[in-house]
């Protein structure tokens, strides 16, 4: 319970149990891995999709799983060019839907560019499923004097978040619990790549690149932030959040910045870069409502801080499973 | 032991080792003073272990040295152990004062801050003493101790005052043992101490009156921002509702009541209702902010307490407040009583400034002017709060006065033992032997500021105490900060402790009892290992462990968190548990108020198990019972509603029903059906009964079912101690009721007086739960 929310719980499962036993980690734990084939730089990824459910406003899993993927390439600055897929379907799936599913596959990898290459399928019980599980991996180039990742991020950087955050899944708790705030919220599903292409032409230098899905923005920074072991000190009110996905949260009791995205990124730049690269990425359609949100500072390294409308200075934790109040 | 080889019997030669608080007290020269006084001959001196004494002469009169040594110690000298070894005669003539060994003070204990004595009150309101008004006049007797000190040994060089160097009047007060000020360590007179400075918004302004500027000012109707102790105090005159009004709405301090300091008791009398115990509250060594029943007429502007029928009050605790507000008396002349609102230096939630450019810059917008001074604070420490319940005092905050004095346990700790506290009102504790040196008041770690104060903190009092922790002790929440803390920590032994089981092992450790008692937990929220939220706990607990015997009866919170800032929220779960989803038909100005849209996505989120979790939490009874009655729909402070709902309750009221209903399961823990009281509520909205009387009736009520509980366990355990602990019992009406009915059934009652019921004492539990666990194990 608790090690899927993209919390604590599964950072602790990745360093106590999957690395021990895989003998690693053999790089620097980011959204993909490089590796080097014949001197050229190859990112991989790989991911699975759970989502339920399957059709939600904005998307359904089948874009859900190869934006997702294509994102964790593009955060490596990686071009994305192929990817797999493997399908887990729970018998009873019908295969109208599963038509669709595949559809909007092969529309969004049109769209992105990259090619469908192999795939893999296997049929699980009624009960053992919810309809369809989905795993891509996904391969890229890294170009030539690119090095971005996680373990860049540089006291000083300028934090910059391409848009709007927690409509994702705001979009996904509202369909699936029956929920309705008010105003309709749609998920932000997009592959990223193409911004990461203008946002590295513009010759700002990126140190680090995140797409903050599970565990939000919150949970995105505090990875960073271990990683690098820097502080980092974002500020309450330039975080550019809906009014829907606020009263949403406020009525739910939930932290926007907590909230999963599956079209938006974070990026760590060079401070005197940071106006050029927000320029460039506003004349980007997914970057458009990009806004600068905080710096990366040598104080209090690894943690996450978020300055408040009143000057306070509020530790931004990461969710460690469900959430019990902690307040009296 | 040596032979001895006395030529006169009557003669004896004693090493006398006294344990404690023995050192920057003037323990030596009082030892001198007695020794002068049976003219005894040998030496005193510090040593790691306390003061260590020589000492010969007659035996009668060693007898009687001892005795005086007890019983006559410095104010502020607290002796744990005098151990007596006999030696063979030296022969000396005099008593001498000996230096200090090295590696001295480390084991021995670093006093709190102390009120100003009456010794120095004379001096600084004396024209004819050299102290006449100066603010920062202390002595062995009183002042700054824990505040200023940076390191120990404690001698002047590690403390804050090591930039002031001593001019001859006061070293030579310094250097004589028989002078109140031998080895004062923050002594200071107005030619070599600290000075006074008032600011106003442009700077410094050259005011050669600091104070008479300051009372000005306030007499005026501005906000001061006042340097003291531990921190800084926004000032304002109390009687001024605009100035007073000004200061909430700056400080963004909406609702939650301001303390106020009294030029002295006269003037708080006239205040408040003042009982022997808060009496010796006021005027004890720790001068903390005491809750006190205020009287109808007091002099005291409407939003200083909005609501409340206690105001909170002290005294001035250093010579720069006691000036201040004589100062004040004179310029507002008799028309006007010397009461000023002297509340934290802070916005809203925020730690309190101590650090002067800290100051300058987060208070420069709230505060007119500042009066302030050029004597560094080293640690925050915020002023103490305690109320007063079943004839003793009631901790709310221990931290100002009482921090770091150690906690006495009946038995040794097996090894030494860190524990990290809880999340907000944070405090940690350290201990090793029979002490736990529980800190002072830290406050919510989510603050960036507080978290690091927590971690210096905790390094500080490990080099202060010279304790190296072997164990953390932490509370089972993996979101508590101090959780995380405790996890990341590089010390091998890790203990979780239940929330709960800490509070009642806090009270066992106070009074030395090792348990099984009966404990009854009535706390706002804590986490439970079964995955809901516990809070009003009844327990069969050890130090060592504990049983669930009991519990409130399941409410729901919607949202989590969001339910406790907005207990309607855990109201309209109640109604809609008790009267189904159709409850918001039922005709009541709660109901009428409800936000429909909002209610229907909590009703959603309920249904499908969406952030709503369960709880057995006595303190969101309360609050779901206060919106109900009308005490308002969201907490603008922590426990507000609840704690309006204790100051109208009309304590003349039968109780509602709240029974006990069976264990679900055979073996499981009983319930207390908190929804039943709430039927029995609405039914009196419904027929119109009185706010005041409803309030009355559920905190009997309560008291009721919790006495029903505490029967139960004695009939089928055969324990009649019960231990009370938990934020809800700061509920001096609860918490009296429920003692006297359980007294008065033949129980024996352990109410904390130690440390604080809330989660301000969790920290001295984890540290009995933790010990007793280790020492079990070996
Ligand atoms: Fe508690
Ligand atoms: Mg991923
Ligand atoms: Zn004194
Ligand atoms: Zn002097």
């Amino acid at each position: 319970m608790g090690h899927g929310a993209g919390g604590k719980l599964s950072t602790e499962l990745i360093t106590h149990l999957f690395l021990p036993a895989f003998g690693g980690p053999h790089g620097p734990l980011a959204d993909a891995a490089l590796i080097d084939v014949g001197g050229a730089r190859l990112a991989i990824s790989t991911d699975s999709f759970v989502v339920r459910p399957l059709f939600f406003p904005g998307g359904n899993i089948g874009e859900l799983a190869i934006n997702g993927t294509i994102n964790d390439i593009a955060m490596m600055g990686a071009q994305p060019i192929a990817l797999t897929a493997s399908f887990i379907l729970e018998e009873g799936m019908p295969l109208a839907q599963l038509g669709l599913i595949a559809e909007s596959m092969g529309r969004a990898a049109h769209n992105a560019g990259v090619i469908l290459i192999a795939g893999d399928t296997k049929v699980v019980d009624r009960g053992h499923g919810d309809g369809v599980y989905i795993t891509t991996t996904g391969f890229g180039l890294v170009p030539a004097g690119i090095t971005i990742g996680p373990e860049h991020a540089r006291p000083g950087d300028a934090i910059i978040v391409s848009g709007p955050i927690g409509l994702h899944g705001i979009a996904i708790l509202s369909v699936r619990e029956g929920i309705e705030f008010g105003a309709p919220v749609t998920s932000d599903t997009a592959a990223l790549h193409g911004l990461v292409s203008t946002m590295l032409a513009s010759g700002s230098r990126i140190h680090t690149l995140r797409d903050p899905t599970r565990g939000g923005v919150a949970a995105a920074l505090n990875e960073i932030a271990a990683t690098a072991q820097i502080g980092i000190e974002i500020i309450e009110r330039d975080i550019p959040i809906p009014p829907a996905v606020q009263a949403a949260c406020e009525l739910l009791g939930m932290d926007p910045l907590h909230i999963a995205n599956e079209g938006k990124l974070i990026v760590f730049v060079e401070r005197d870069d940071a106006e050029r690269l927000l320029a460039a990425m506003r004349t980007h359609p997914l970057g458009r409502d990009a806004a600068l949100i905080g710096y990366a500072t040598i104080d209090h390294p690894g943690v996450v801080v978020a300055r408040t409308g009143i000057g306070g200075m509020r530790v931004v934790d990461t969710l460690v499973g469900e959430q019990l109040p902690r307040i009296c | 032991m040596t032979e001895q080889t006395i030529t006169n019997p009557q003669q004896r030669r004693w090493r006398i080792y006294v344990r404690g608080i023995v050192q920057g007290v003037g323990f030596r020269p009082f030892v001198f003073g007695l020794a002068e006084r049976w003219q005894l001959a040998g030496f005193v001196r510090n040593d790691s272990y306390g003061v260590t004494i020589e000492i010969e002469g007659e035996e009668r009169a060693l007898h009687e040295f001892v005795t005086a040594l007890q019983r006559e110690s410095p104010p502020l000298a607290r002796i744990e152990q005098v151990s007596i070894e006999p030696l063979a005669l030296v022969g000396e003539r005099a008593f001498v004062i000996a230096a200090s060994q090295a590696q001295a003070q480390r084991r021995t204990l670093i006093a709190p801050d102390t009120a100003t004595c009456a010794d120095c009150l004379r001096e600084i309101t004396d024209p004819a003493d050299r102290r006449y008004r100066y603010a920062f006049t202390n002595c062995t007797n009183c002042g700054p101790r824990f505040t200023i000190v940076l390191d120990v040994p404690y001698d002047r060089a590690n403390t804050t005052m090591r930039s002031f160097v001593l001019c001859e009047r006061c070293r030579a007060e310094y250097e004589d043992p028989r002078d109140r000020r031998f080895h004062a360590q923050p002594t200071a007179c107005p030619v070599c101490g600290p000075q006074l400075q008032w600011l106003t918004a442009d700077g410094v302004l050259a005011e050669p009156d600091p104070l008479r500027a300051a009372a000005v000012a306030l007499a005026q109707g501005q906000i001061v921002a006042v340097k003291g102790l531990g921190g800084y105090h926004l000032a304002c005159a109390a009687d001024d509702e605009a100035a007073v009004r000004r200061l909430r709405q700056r400080k963004q301090r909406e609702a939650r009541p301001l303390a106020l300091m009294t030029r002295d008791l006269t003037v708080a009398a006239r205040l408040c209702v003042i009982d022997p115990v808060a009496q010796t509250l006021l005027t004890g060594p720790a001068h903390p902010i005491v809750l006190m029943p205020r009287r109808s007429d007091a002099p005291v502007a409407p939003s200083v307490a909005p609501g409340m029928r206690t105001l909170g009050v002290m005294l001035p605790y250093t010579p720069l407040h006691h000036l201040l507000l004589a100062e004040y008396a004179a310029v507002v002349g008799p028309t006007r009583e010397a009461v000023i609102v002297l509340t934290s230096g802070n916005l809203s939630d925020e730690p309190i400034a101590y650090h002067d450019d800290d100051a300058q810059q987060r208070l420069g917008p709230i505060a007119d002017a500042f009066l302030t001074h050029n004597r560094p604070i080293h640690m925050r420490c915020d002023d103490s709060v305690a109320s007063v319940a079943v004839g003793g005092p009631l901790l709310i905050r221990r931290s100002r006065g009482y921090a770091p004095a150690p906690i006495t346990l009946a038995a040794e700790l097996p090894c030494p033992i860190l524990a990290c506290g809880g999340h907000l009102k944070n405090t940690f504790a350290l201990g090793r032997g029979r002490e736990v040196f529980l800190s002072h008041h830290i406050g919510d770690l989510e603050n960036l500021p507080t978290l690091r104060s927590f971690h210096e903190g905790i390094a500080h009092f490990q080099r202060l105490f010279d304790i190296t922790p072997e164990v953390v002790a932490y509370d089972l929440h993996p979101g508590y900060l101090a959780t995380q803390a405790a996890l990341a920590m590089p010390i091998e032994r890790k203990i979780g402790v239940q929330h709960h089981h800490a509070h009642i092992a806090a009270v066992l450790a106070e009074y030395g009892h090792p348990g099984p008692v009966i404990g009854v937990a009535a706390d706002g929220s804590g986490y439970g290992p079964d995955g809901t939220v516990w809070g009003g706990e009844v327990l069969v607990a050890t130090c060592a462990s504990y049983e669930r015997v009991g519990h409130l009866g399941h409410l729901i919170l919607p949202g989590g968190e969001q339910a406790v800032r907005q207990p309607w929220r855990v109201a309209a779960a109640a109604l809609a548990q008790l009267y189904g989803p159709d409850f918001w038909r039922l005709a009541l100005p709660f109901t009428q108020q409800l936000d429909q849209s909002a209610w229907q996505v909590l009703a959603r989120m309920i249904e499908r198990n969406l952030n709503s979790p369960r709880t057995s939490s006595l303190g969101r009874l309360f609050d779901a019972a206060a919106a109900l009655t009308g005490m308002g729909q969201i907490a603008r402070y922590e426990g507000e509603l609840a704690i309006r709902f204790e100051q109208i309750a009309d304590p003349q009221q039968p109780p509602y029903p709240m029974p006990l209903r069976e264990p679900a399961t055979a073996g499981g823990p009983f319930t207390l059906d908190g929804l039943a009281l709430l039927a029995a509520l609405v039914d009196d909205l419904r027929a119109g009964v009185a706010p005041a009387a409803i309030a009355g009736r559920v905190h009997h009520g309560v008291a009721r079912a919790l006495l029903a509980a505490c029967r139960r366990v004695r009939e089928e355990r055969g324990l009649t101690i019960v231990a009370l602990s938990g934020g809800v019992f700061q509920n001096v009406l609860l918490l009296e009721t429920l003692a006297g009915a359980l007294q008065a059934d033949g129980f024996t009652v352990l109410i904390p007086r130690l440390a604080p019921p809330n989660d301000g004492g969790l920290a001295l539990g984890q540290v009995a739960v933790a010990g007793a666990q280790v020492g079990e194990r070996q």
